[in-house]
C-alpha cells in the first residue's frame, strides 16, 4: 500500500452505505476532511468573533487579520462593488486554505486534490459570475468578448478566442488547484518512498528533500488558496465592472 | 499550464516505475464511484460554512472592527480636545505671567521715581541751606574785610600813640598820629602790592 504514491488519494467509505435510489451518498474520508476543515474554520473564527477587546488577543487578531486580508484583496481586485460577495469569497478562501493545510498532515486526506471537488467549486463560481454579469449588464455583458480597439479584420478571431478563454475559466481554475495539490503530495510520497527504499545509508538525501518539500508544499497550499480566491475576485470584477 | 504539464510528466514517469505493483492503477481522482458523494458532501459542508460565516461570524467580526475604529477615532478626538484645552491653559498662564511681570515693573518704576524725587527734594533743600549759609558767611567776611582796615588803623594809631608817649613822654595830637599811620600803612600796602 505504501509503495503506491497515488494510494493517498483513494476515497473510501466511512460508516454505512447511504444510498438514495441509485445514487451513492456515503460518508467518505473526503467528506470527513471537508467536515473537519469547515468545523475548524467555524470554531476558530467563532472564538475570534466572540471576543470584543479593543486590543485583540491572539485568536481575535487571527480572525480580524484574515478578515481585513480578504477584504483588502477583494477591494483591490474587484473594487467596492464586490462587497456583497465578501462572505462567499471569504468562505471560499478559508475552505480551500484549510483543506490544503489539513492535507499537509501525514496520513490525512487532501480534499482539494480531487478534480471533482475543485471543478464543482470552479463551475459554481463560473456560473455564478456569468449570472451576475448578465443581471448587471443584460446582454451588454457579451461585450466582454469584443475588446475595444481591435481591427475589424481580426475581430471574428478575437471573439472566438475570448469565448474559448472565458469558457475554459472553470477548467483552468479547477485544474490549477487540483494539479498543484496532487503533484505536490505525490512528489512528497515518492521521496518518502525513496527514504525507505534507500535505507539508513542513502536515505538522508531524499529525507532532506522531503523536509524542504514540506516547506514548499505549505507555501503552495497557501498560495493556491490565495490564487483561487483572487482569480474568483478577478472574474467577479469582469462581471461587475465591465470595461474592456 | 506549463508547470502543470511538467508536473504531470514528472508524476507519470514515477507512476510507470512504482505503480506496476498496485492492484488498481491510474488516478483515484478519475474514478467516478464517489463523485456524487463528494459533490453532495461538498455542497453540505461548504454551504453550511458559508451560511454560518456570513450570517453569524463575519458580521460580528466586522462589527468588532468598526467598533474599534470608532473607539480609536473617539480617542483621537478627545486627545485633540485635551491638547487644545492644554494649549489654551498654557496661553492663559503665559498671559498671567506677562501681566504680573508688567505689574512688577510698574511697581518698581513707581517706587524708584518716588525715591528719586524724595532724594532730589532733600538735595535741593540741602543745597538751599548750604547756599544761604555760604552767603551769610560771605557777608560776614565782607563786613569783616570792610571793617578790618579801620580797626587796624585805630589800633595802629593807638599803639603808635602809646609808643610815642612811652618814648617821649608827652601826648601827641591824635589826629596827626593817625594821619601819619595811615600814610605809612598806605605805603606798606603799596610796597606789598608792588611785590
Amino acid at each position: 500500500m505504501a509503495a503506491n504514491p497515488m494510494y493517498q488519494f483513494n476515497v473510501y467509505r466511512i460508516g454505512p452505505e447511504i444510498k438514495i435510489g441509485e445514487i451513492d451518498l456515503s460518508f467518505t474520508n473526503a467528506s470527513l476532511f471537508m467536515v473537519i476543515s469547515s468545523l475548524a474554520i467555524l470554531i476558530i473564527f467563532n472564538l475570534g468573533a466572540q471576543k470584543k477587546n479593543i486590543i485583540p488577543d491572539k485568536i481575535q487578531l487571527l480572525s480580524e487579520l484574515s478578515y481585513t486580508f480578504v477584504s483588502k484583496m477583494i477591494s483591490d481586485t474587484a473594487g467596492t462593488k464586490a462587497k456583497p460577495y465578501f462572505s462567499f469569497i471569504f468562505s471560499l478562501f478559508m475552505f480551500v486554505l484549510f483543506c490544503n493545510m489539513f492535507g499537509m498532515i501525514p496520513y490525512s486526506f487532501t480534499v482539494t486534490s480531487h478534480i471533482i471537488v475543485t471543478f464543482v467549486l470552479a463551475a459554481f463560481i463560473f456560473i455564478g459570475v456569468t449570472i451576475i454579469g448578465f443581471i448587471k449588464h443584460g446582454f451588454g455583458y457579451l461585450k466582454l468578448f469584443v475588446p475595444s480597439g481591435v481591427p475589424a479584420v481580426l475581430l471574428p478571431l478575437i471573439v472566438v478566442i475570448e469565448i474559448i478563454s472565458y469558457l475554459s475559466r472553470p477548467i483552468s481554475l479547477s485544474v490549477r488547484l487540483f494539479a498543484n495539490m496532487m503533484a505536490g503530495h505525490t512528489m512528497m510520497k515518492v521521496f518518502g518512498g525513496f527514504v525507505v527504499s534507500l535505507g539508513i545509508v542513502g536515505g538522508w538525501l531524499p529525507l532532506s528533500f522531503s523536509v524542504a518539500l514540506t516547506g514548499l508544499e505549505i507555501l503552495v497550499a497557501f498560495l493556491q488558496a490565495y490564487v483561487f480566491a483572487i482569480l474568483t475576485c478577478i472574474y467577479l470584477n469582469d462581471a461587475l465592472n465591465l470595461h474592456h | 499550464m506549463k508547470k502543470i504539464i511538467l508536473l504531470n510528466i514528472f508524476y507519470f514517469s514515477f507512476c510507470t516505475v512504482t505503480v506496476k505493483s498496485a492492484e488498481k492503477g491510474g488516478m483515484p481522482q478519475l474514478d467516478p464511484e464517489f463523485w456524487v458523494s463528494q459533490i453532495f458532501w461538498l455542497t453540505i459542508t461548504f454551504g453550511t460554512l458559508f451560511l454560518v460565516l456570513s450570517k453569524f461570524i463575519l458580521p460580528r467580526i466586522s462589527k468588532n472592527l468598526e467598533q474599534r475604529r470608532l473607539q480609536i477615532l473617539e480617542n483621537i478626538e478627545t486627545a485633540e480636545k485635551q491638547r487644545e484645552q492644554s494649549e489654551k491653559n498654557l496661553k492663559e498662564f503665559d498671559e498671567i505671567i506677562l501681566k504680573s511681570k508688567n505689574k512688577a515693573k510698574e511697581v518698581m518704576l513707581a517706587a524708584r521715581e518716588k525715591v528719586v524725587s524724595e532724594i532730589t527734594k532733600k538735595k535741593m533743600k540741602l543745597d538751599e541751606d548750604l547756599l544761604s549759609e555760604i552767603q551769610n558767611v560771605e557777608k560776614e567776611i565782607i563786613e569783616l574785610k570792610l571793617s578790618s582796615p579801620k580797626k587796624i588803623n585805630s589800633i595802629a594809631s593807638n599803639i603808635t600813640n602809646e609808643v610815642i608817649k612811652r618814648l617821649i613822654g608827652t601826648d601827641v595830637n591824635e589826629s596827626s598820629v593817625s594821619a601819619l599811620v595811615e600814610q605809612e600803612l598806605k605805603k606798606l600796602s603799596r610796597s606789598t602790592n608792588g611785590i
